[in-house]
C-alpha cells in the first residue's frame, strides 16, 4: 500500500476521531487532574463534546475557513475545540499562552481570526485590551467561569454556554454537523502553527491534514507506538510538538493524552500518571536532573554514597555504550543491584518507570544529563524535527543512540546537505506554505526540498548531525571557523550556565555573554555563604565570576582537542546582569537566542569586550508580562581567559 | 455582582470591651450589611483586633450588643460561634504547620462532621461517604485558590504569602456567611497583595460570602471594600464609602496624618 493513501472515513482529524468513537468508544481518549482527581474523557465523549462545540461555533456564524484562536494551558476543551473548529472546515490557530499583548495582536490580526476559544479570565483579559486593534476578531469564549462575572459584553460567552447554544441550533439544523464534516478533504489545512522565529515577525506555517497524519503514522509506525500508551500533554498547545504528540499521533493511534492540573504540578502529575511515551525539551531534563541532585544533597551520607556510587558506576557503563566500547565485567555484575536500590525506585519516584521512549529536542542537550537518564534505564532519544515538516525529520533507532547525532531520517522522509552545508529535507509532511507570506515560502522550499536553516552533516551511517544555525556559522577576522551555538551548547551544559551568547564574526577572537543559572548559582552561593540581594548582585559577585572563569577554561579544554576550532577559542566573557528572556524579545518563547537582535541591544557590552576596560557601565530595559516596562542599571565586570598555546593576545 | 443588601448581617450595638483599667473598645455600633466587603481601618491600638476577637467570641463585651442574623449572641463561646457561619483568619498566621495543606484545609470541615469516633477511625460507612464529600469540597476551595501544586506541603514549610492564603482557605472551608480577615496583606510583596484582593474580590462575588477585614494599605483598602469603618482610640470616628471616609477631616487626622490645609 501507499504509505500516503489515506482510507476515506479516516482522512481528516475529525473524520478520525468520529472512527475512534464507533472503534473504541468506550477506551479513554483524554484525562485532566481536576479537583485533585483524574476525570476521563472516552472516545465517544471526546466527539459529543468536540461536536458540540462546533454546533456552537456554527450557530454564531462560524463558515468554512474561518479562523479559530486558541489560547490556553493543555485542557481537553482546547483539543476539542480544535476538532470542533476541523470539522467545520475552519482552521485552529493555537497561540502561547505567555505571549505578550502584541505578539498575541499580531497572530490573531495576521490569522484574520473571528473566534477565539481561551482557557481563563487572565486570557479573556488579554483579548479584550487588544481587540479594538484586531478588526476580524468577533467572539471571545471562555472554558472557566471564574472571575468572569462582572463582565458584559455581548461578544463574549462561557463554553458550556456555547455548547448549549450548539444543541439548540442542532434542533433546527439535525444534519449541519455531518454535512460539514463530510465536506473536509484531507489537503484542506488542518491547523497554522505560528514559528517562534529568531528573526523577525512569527511565520504562520500551514499543515494539511495529511501531512500530519501521514507523519504521525510513519513516525509511530517506526517508534512501534500501540493504542495504550500514555503521555504528559504539558507542552504548549501552540507548539507544534505538542499538537503531533498530543493530537494528531494520540488520534491516529488512538492512545490517551493526560492534562495536568496546572503548571506548577506538572512534575507531579508525571509521577502519578507514569507516561509510556515522554517529550521534554532539554531544559526540562535538566530541570528534573536538578532537582533529584538538589534533594540527594539533603540526604544522610550513607544514603548519599550510596546512591553515588551507583549513579556513577551507570554512567560509565552508559558512557561506554553509547561510545561503542566494551564495559567491564565487574560493572555489568553490580548493574542489577544497582537496578535494585537505585535505579528502579528513582525512575519510579521520578514517574520515569513506565517508559518505552522519551524524546529530546529543540536544542542540545547536555551530554551528562542525556547519560544520566540512559543509565537510569530511560531510553532518551534524539530527534530532529521541524514545524514546517510536521515534526519528524530524524530520530534515533532504538538500540542506535549516539551522544552527538539527531538519528536517521524516518519513513518517507528524504535527507540530503547542500554544498553550502545546510540540511535539506523532503517528506510527505512538508507545509503547505507560510499563511499569507508567499515571498518567505518561496525561500524555504525549492522544488519540494525545505531549506531547514541548520548547518549539519550525515555521517557514514547515515545519522544526522546538526552543527549550528547555516547563517550563524562563521569565520573570525583571520578566517578561524567559528560556530557559536556549538560554543554556547558547550557552555551550557555546565549546571551553572543558563544562557550564552558567543560572538566572533569577523572579530579577532571570541568572546561570550553569559546568562548564569539563577537556582543553580544561587545554591551555590548560599553553600558558601555568598550573601546576594537579586539576581544582578548575584551575577557581579568576583566568586560568580571565578566559578564561571572554570566553566569557560573547561570549554576551551575541549576545543583545544579539536584542530578546526582550536582558533574560536573563548578569551573574554562577561556576566549579563539580567536575565535573557522571551519577554524582551532576546529569545524566543522556545528559548532560542536571537543573536541580530541581543548584538544590537549589548552593543556597548559587546564593544568593551573587544576593547581593554574591566567594566562597563550599562542600562538594560526589561518589559514585564503585563508589557508595562522599566529599566535595570549595572556596571558589568569583563574577565579575560588565558588561552594557553597561543601567541595572540586579546 | 451580587451587592450588598440592606438587611444587617450582624449588628455591634453600644459595645465595650475593658482589659482592666483599659478600654479597649468604647460603645462601637457598627452595622454589616450582607454581601458586603467592610475594611475596618485605624492607628495601632485603636481597637481593630479587639473588635473582631468580640464578634468571634475570643472576648466578650463588658457591656453591649453582638447581633448576628437577627439573633443575640452576645455571649457565644468561639465554636458556637463558628457553627452560626462567622470564620477568621489571624493576624499571625495559625495553621498546624506540621500538617499538610490539605489537611489543614480539612479542619476547617470539622464542624461540618458527624458521626461516630468508632465509625471515623474504621473509616467505614458513614465515616467514609462523609470524608469524601468534604474532601470533595476541600478540593474545590484548592482549585479556587489556586493552590493544587502544593496540597501535600506541610504549612509550615510554605511561604508567608502562601500561609496566609492557605489560612483563607482554611476559614472558607467553614462555608461561612460572615468572614473576619484580620490583615490578609500585612508582610506581602505587591503581587501577592494582587492576588490576595483577587481572592478576596472573588470570594465575595462568587459565593457571595460578607466580609469585613483589618488592612493597613490604604490603597487595598480604597480599591476593594464597599465600606470603611475607621476605629481610633477604641472609638468609631467614620463611617461610610471609601471615597467619603478618605476626605473626612477627623480620619486624616487620626489615621492617614496628613495635615490638612
Amino acid at each position: 500500500m501507499d504509505p500516503q493513501a489515506l482510507e476515506p472515513d479516516r482522512d481528516t482529524f475529525p473524520r478520525l476521531v468520529r472512527h475512534n468513537a464507533e472503534h473504541r468508544g468506550h477506551k479513554v481518549a483524554i484525562r485532566e487532574k481536576d479537583y485533585g482527581i483524574w476525570q476521563s474523557y472516552t472516545w465517544r465523549e471526546y466527539f459529543a463534546e468536540a461536536r458540540l462545540i462546533a454546533l456552537g461555533l456554527a450557530a454564531l456564524g462560524f463558515t468554512r475557513g474561518d479562523k479559530t484562536a486558541i489560547i490556553g494551558d493543555n485542557r481537553p476543551q482546547l483539543y476539542w475545540t480544535v476538532m470542533a473548529s476541523q470539522a467545520l472546515g475552519g482552521v485552529p490557530v493555537p497561540i502561547y499562552q505567555d505571549s505578550i499583548e502584541k505578539e498575541t495582536q499580531y497572530i490573531i490580526d495576521h490569522a484574520e481570526v473571528r473566534f477565539a476559544v481561551v482557557e481563563d479570565q487572565e486570557q479573556v483579559d488579554k483579548l479584550l485590551h487588544i481587540k479594538a486593534q484586531c478588526p476580524y476578531l468577533e467572539h471571545i469564549i471562555y472554558d472557566d467561569p471564574r472571575g468572569m462575572r462582572g463582565y458584559s459584553e455581548p461578544f463574549l460567552m462561557g463554553l458550556a454556554e456555547l455548547q448549549e447554544l450548539g444543541k439548540k441550533f442542532e434542533v433546527g439544523h439535525p444534519t449541519y454537523f455531518d454535512d460539514e464534516l463530510a465536506r473536509g478533504k484531507p489537503d484542506d489545512v488542518a491547523i497554522i502553527c505560528y514559528t517562534s522565529g529568531t528573526t523577525g515577525v512569527p511565520k504562520g506555517a500551514m499543515l494539511s491534514h495529511r501531512n500530519l497524519i501521514v507523519t504521525a503514522r510513519n513516525a509511530a509506525e517506526f517508534e512501534g507506538l500501540q493504542s495504550d500508551e500514555q503521555i504528559l500533554s504539558y507542552l504548549p498547545m501552540a507548539w507544534v510538538g505538542d499538537h503531533i504528540f498530543s493530537y494528531a499521533q494520540s488520534i491516529v493511534t488512538g492512545f490517551a493524552i493526560n492534562c495536568p492540573e496546572s503548571a506548577a504540578t506538572v512534575l507531579h502529575d508525571l509521577k502519578e500518571i507514569g507516561p509510556t511515551y515522554f517529550f521534554a525539551p532539554p531544559r526540562i531534563w535538566e530541570n528534573i536532573l536538578t532537582n533529584v541532585m538538589v534533594r540527594l544533597e539533603d540526604c544522610a551520607w550513607p544514603k548519599r554514597k550510596l546512591v553515588h556510587f551507583f549513579l556513577e558506576l551507570a554512567q560509565d557503563i552508559e558512557r561506554a555504550r553509547l561510545n561503542r566500547q566494551p564495559v567491564p565485567a565487574w560493572r555489568r555484575l553490580l548493574y542489577p543491584l544497582g537496578r535494585l536500590f537505585v535505579y528502579g525506585p528513582l525512575r519510579d519516584n521520578l514517574g520515569m518507570r513506565r517508559i518505552r521512549r522519551a524524546y529530546t529536542a529543540g536544542e542540545a542537550i547536555g551530554p551528562e544529563i542525556f547519560v544520566f537518564f540512559r543509565a537510569l534505564g530511560v531510553n532518551v532519544k534524539q530527534i530532529y524535527g521541524m514545524t514546517e515538516a510536521s515534526v519528524f525529520i530524524t530520530v534515533q533507532k532504538n538500540g542506535d543512540v549516539r551522544l552527538d547525532t539527531a538519528g536517521t531520517p524516518i519513513p518517507g522522509v528524504e535527507l540530503r546537505i547542500s554544498p553550502e552545508g545546510e540540511v535539506l529535507y523532503r517528506s510527505p509532511g512538508v507545509f503547505l506554505g507560510y499563511y499569507k507570506n508567499p515571498e518567505a515560502t518561496r525561500q524555504t522550499v525549492e522544488d519540494g526540498w525545505v531549506h531547514s536553516g541548520d548547518a549539519g552533516i550525515v555521517g557514514h551511517d547515515g545519522d544526522l548531525r546538526i552543527i549550528d544555525r547555516a547563517k550563524d556559522v562563521g569565520r573570525l577576522a583571520d578566517g578561524t571557523l567559528f560556530a557559536p551555538k556549538y560554543l554556547e551548547n558547550k557552555l551550557k551544559f555546565s549546571q551553572y550556565i543558563k544562557e550564552a551568547v558567543c560572538i566572533g564574526q569577523g572579530r579577532p577572537f571570541v568572546t561570550a555573554l553569559i546568562n548564569i543559572d539563577l537556582a543553580a548559582g544561587g545554591n551555590w552561593a548560599e553553600r558558601r555563604n555568598i550573601a546576594y540581594t537579586s539576581y544582578t548582585d548575584l551575577s557581579q559577585k568576583p566568586e560568580v565570576y571565578d566559578l564561571i572563569h572554570q566553566e569557560v577554561e573547561r570549554v576551551n579544554r575541549s576545543l583545544a582537542e579539536d584542530e578546526a576550532l582550536r582558533g574560536a577559542r573563548i578569551r573574554r566573557f562577561l556576566i549579563l546582569h539580567k536575565e535573557l528572556d522571551p519577554d524582551d524579545e532576546e529569545i524566543t518563547r522556545t528559548r532560542k537566542v536571537r543573536r541580530g537582535y541581543i548584538a544590537q541591544k549589548y552593543a556597548a557590552l559587546i564593544e568593551a569586550l573587544y576593547g581593554d576596560r574591566e567594566h562597563v557601565e550599562v542600562e538594560a530595559k526589561v518589559t514585564y508580562e503585563d508589557g508595562r516596562t522599566g529599566t535595570i542599571r549595572a556596571d558589568v565586570r569583563i574577565r579575560d581567559v588565558a588561552v594557553p598555546g597561543d601567541s595572540v593576545s586579546p | 455582582m451580587t451587592g450588598p443588601d440592606a438587611r444587617p448581617l450582624l449588628e455591634v450595638a453600644g459595645v465595650s470591651v475593658r482589659f482592666g483599667a483599659l478600654v479597649a473598645l468604647n460603645q462601637v455600633s457598627l452595622g454589616i450589611c450582607g454581601g458586603e466587603i467592610l475594611a475596618i481601618i485605624g492607628p495601632n491600638g485603636a481597637g481593630k483586633t479587639t473588635l473582631l476577637n468580640a464578634i468571634s467570641g475570643f472576648y466578650h463585651p463588658y457591656e453591649g450588643r453582638i447581633v448576628f442574623d437577627g439573633k443575640d449572641r452576645t455571649h457565644l463561646k468561639p465554636p458556637d460561634v463558628a457553627a452560626l457561619g462567622i470564620a477568621r483568619t489571624f493576624q499571625n498566621v495559625a495553621l498546624f504547620k506540621g500538617m499538610s495543606v490539605l489537611d489543614n484545609l480539612m479542619t476547617g470541615r470539622l464542624l461540618k462532621m458527624k458521626g461516630s469516633f468508632l465509625l471515623e477511625a474504621l473509616y467505614w460507612g458513614p465515616a467514609r461517604r462523609q470524608e469524601l464529600e468534604h474532601r470533595a469540597f476541600v478540593e474545590h476551595i484548592i482549585d479556587f485558590l489556586e493552590i493544587q501544586a502544593i496540597r501535600k506541603t506541610a504549612a509550615g514549610r510554605l511561604p508567608y504569602g502562601l500561609q496566609k492564603r492557605v489560612e483563607l482557605g482554611r476559614a472558607l472551608a467553614a462555608e461561612p456567611e460572615l468572614l473576619l480577615l484580620d490583615e490578609p496583606m500585612a508582610g506581602m510583596n505587591v503581587e501577592e497583595k494582587e492576588d490576595m484582593c483577587r481572592f478576596i474580590l472573588d470570594v465575595n462575588g462568587e459565593f457571595g460570602t460578607t466580609i469585613a477585614l483589618i488592612e493597613h494599605d490604604m490603597g487595598v483598602v480604597m480599591d476593594i471594600s464597599d465600606r470603611v469603618a475607621v476605629l481610633d482610640y477604641g472609638r468609631k470616628i467614620a463611617d461610610g464609602a471609601p471615597e467619603q471616609v478618605r476626605k473626612d477631616p477627623a480620619v486624616r487626622d487620626a489615621y492617614l496624618g496628613v495635615s490638612h490645609d
